[in-house]
């Protein structure tokens, strides 16, 4: 059973329209930010971002913010929370006539992988079991980004970070598997979830255009290719957003009411593609070729999808 | 007096009732949680036009209550302790959003080791925050308070803000007759909120709480909340003398007991002002012209009244109900900043430390306390800090780690 998309078949469907202006002080080749320049095409300008510490803080810098929306920076451990507060303060306002309907606003989480997958769990589990009605958008680096690539629980097995260096002793760099956000999430059985990677606007939109057809918490998962920190030529951010998704590591899913869709099925190409063009990966091919990290991440590959086989294709 | 009889808790949930709050962030914690709860009832039935949501931890809630504070809802919650310190990230964001909603802690003293009953450390570890602080002494006091809190926090001329304090146990849950105001009348002391400079909406999209580049725009911002939070001073002046026209009740920024002709002073906040009352009154009896200031507003500081209240006195004691470990009392430190320069300044500044994790003053103590202080006074050199600790309470003490030891090998 093959996904469709409903919405989006051709990229001039895609709105031209811009809800993220250029010019802010984000690295250049940001992946998270360009898909959040996506996101935005789908969200549009009625929309409050409730930013959690992170590289995205800095897009909003006194006297200058990239949106036509509003913003609301609140801490690193509980942007879900600061949803809540906007989130209920409209609805009670507005059920007291004291703001007209056409004032509402989409509450947008924007959260790095340190808030989401580390800190703000707390605060994330809280507002999804509210049923809380908002978008969580995580730009996810795989690392603490904005102190200059640090271990999260983001972070994937065999990279080397600033704090899982590769050593004598820890080859491999980080032996931690990266953490299953997704699954989280989907436990707590929120209407819609869904990865997105920058290099498939099509895809995003699609999911973007699904997700606002369902009142609750709406999570969406973006892969942010960084130059910065995972070491290449910022020109090459969408060849290896590209990859990460045609290797299979980065799958594009969702799950409506819990039942997950992948919504690209890639022809596995071989992980040592995506990783070579990395610099957190170099230690892996140099000075020695450390053949068993790198099965170790093709088999967790494989082994991913075989499962994603033996349930999507039986129906 | 009269009054319905209720524990401080409900008076503080009273006043949140009478303002007319639009959203209420929870949590619960020991000795506060009764607050949220009759709150959650009177939502629940309809007396309350209010939207109370149980988040999933102080940090969340805090975070919450300044965001809806932002969207221009009128805020209210509650907090004590370990939770305020939970929070304490939040203090100064909502501060810096300059949201005015008013935060009730109910004072419990800090771990480790972890206990329940009250003392300062809490609320006096968010002095810096940007929040203000009204204390308060008795239940009514704690309903007024939270009344005059809203109304100054929400003066344009301030717009930050303000935790309203009360000793937990000791107050939280004593009953007291409190006069509930009439709710008209509230209305009239308190309009409606329509905050001019706060509030997301589709026609006027902004950014709050942005990342600032550099010293100098954060030194700007955040001086602007110091000459609000002085602001509040004259805010408070008018919102009392506003009070005291409709409801009959006076407060000021500081109460003064017995002070007209006393040659000490002792200096005191929230509660166990009480029983430094009635120690005042036992000192007269035994011919000692002690008197009692209590600081009732913490934040601003108010210098200039506490100066009137204590130049010329022979000896003042401050008894902080906290410790600054290194250090001595929180508020010594403050009371001797602010006399420094007053040629009649008191002769002698004494700091004694007492009521620690709801540790009670004895009559003793107090007595002890006014005869350190008058010899202070005539010595012209203050002493501590002492901590108040009864020789009783000290071989108790020995007792119980005796006990904790557990035997000895051999008997020994």
């Amino acid at each position: 059973m093959t996904w469709q998309r409903e919405t989006f078949k051709k990229i001039k469907q895609v709105p031209r329209e811009e809800h993220v202006f250029p010019g802010t002080s984000l690295c250049a080749g940001c992946g998270g930010l360009e898909a959040l320049r996506l996101a935005s095409k789908g969200l549009g300008d009625h929309v409050v971002y409730v930013n959690a510490a992170g590289c995205f803080t800095m897009l909003a810098a006194y006297p200058f913010t990239p949106f036509k929306g509003s913003w609301l920076y609140t801490t690193m451990g509980s942007a879900p929370a600061g949803a809540q507060g906007i989130r209920d303060a409209l609805d009670v306002l507005i059920a007291k006539g004291r703001l007209p309907k056409e004032e509402n606003l989409k509450i947008v989480v924007l959260g790095g992988d340190g808030s989401t997958y580390d800190m703000a769990l707390s605060s994330t589990s809280g507002a999804i079991h509210r049923r809380l009605d908002f978008y969580y958008f995580c730009y996810d680096n795989e690392a603490y980004g904005n102190t200059g690539m640090q271990l999260s629980s983001a972070t994937p097995y065999g990279a080397r970070t600033a704090t899982s260096p590769c050593s004598l002793q820890h080859q491999a760099g980080t032996l931690q598997e990266k953490k299953d956000i997704f699954e989280i999430w989907r436990a707590h059985k929120p209407p819609y979830i869904a990865t997105v990677a920058p290099r498939y606007p099509l895809d995003l939109e699609e999911k973007f255009a699904r997700a606002s057809k369902f009142e609750g918490p709406k999570l969406f998962l973006a892969l942010s290719a960084c130059p910065t920190g995972w070491l290449y030529d910022p020109g090459e951010t969408p060849e290896v957003a590209k990859l990460a998704v045609e290797t299979g590591l980065w799958p594009l899913k969702e799950a409506i009411n819990g039942e997950v869709t992948h919504t690209y099925i890639p022809k596995l190409k071989p992980v040592e593609d995506y990783l070579k063009l990395q610099g957190r990966f170099r230690h892996l091919f140099e000075p020695t070729l450390q053949k068993e990290v790198i099965a170790h991440i093709q088999d967790r590959v494989h082994r991913y999808w075989e499962r994603v086989n033996q349930v999507e294709r039986k129906g | 007096m009269d009054g319905e009889m209720m524990t401080g808790n409900l008076a503080a949930a009273w006043g949140a009732r009478l303002a007319d709050v639009d959203y209420v962030p929870a949590f619960p914690i020991t000795p506060q949680t009764e607050i949220i709860e009759a709150l959650a009832k009177w939502c629940e039935n309809g007396q309350m036009a209010a939207r109370v949501v149980t988040m999933d931890s102080e940090h969340s809630m805090m975070t919450a209550a300044g965001a809806a504070g932002a969207t221009g809802a009128r805020v209210f919650s509650a907090t004590s302790s370990q939770g305020l310190l939970h929070a304490f990230e939040l203090l100064y964001s909502v501060s810096g959003w300059r949201v005015p909603l008013v935060l009730v802690n109910v004072s419990r003293a800090l771990a480790a080791p972890i206990t329940l009953e009250p003392d300062h450390n809490d609320v006096l570890a968010a002095r810096d925050s940007g929040f203000l602080q009204i204390h308060a002494e008795t239940c009514q006091e704690v309903l007024d308070s939270i009344l005059m809190a809203y109304r100054i926090a929400e003066d344009e001329r301030v717009m930050l803000p303000v935790i309203v304090n009360l000793d937990g146990f000791y107050l939280s849950f004593t009953r007291e007759p409190v006069s509930i105001p009439d709710a008209g009348q509230v209305r009239e002391f308190l309009p409606p909120f329509r905050p001019a400079h706060l509030g997301f909406r589709a026609s006027a999209p902004h950014a709050l709480g942005t990342a600032v580049l550099g010293g100098s725009i954060y030194s700007y911002f955040r001086h602007q909340i110091h000459l609000a939070s002085m602001n509040a001073l004259e805010a408070h002046e008018e919102a009392a003398l506003e009070f005291n026209r409709l409801f009959g009740r006076r407060y000021g920024v500081v109460e003064g007991y017995r002070l007209e002709d006393a040659e000490d002073v002792l200096v005191m906040t929230n509660a166990f002002a009480s029983k430094g009352k009635a120690a005042v009154d036992a000192a007269r009896e035994e011919g000692r012209r002690a008197g009692l200031l209590r600081l009732r507003m913490i934040r601003p500081w108010p210098a200039d009244a506490i100066r009137r209240a204590l130049v010329g006195r022979r000896a003042v004691a401050v008894l902080d109900q906290n410790l600054s470990p290194g250090q001595g009392g929180i508020l010594f430190q403050e009371i001797g900043a602010c006399l420094y320069h007053e040629p009649l300044r008191p002769r002698a500044l004494c700091s004694f430390i007492g009521g620690l994790g709801g540790k009670n003053i004895s009559e003793g103590e107090f007595r002890a306390t006014f005869e350190q202080t008058a010899e202070a006074g005539i010595r012209g050199k203050g002493i501590g800090p002492v901590l108040l600790y009864t020789e009783a309470e000290h071989s108790e003490m020995t007792q119980l780690q005796v006990l904790a030891a557990g035997p000895r090998p051999n008997g020994s």
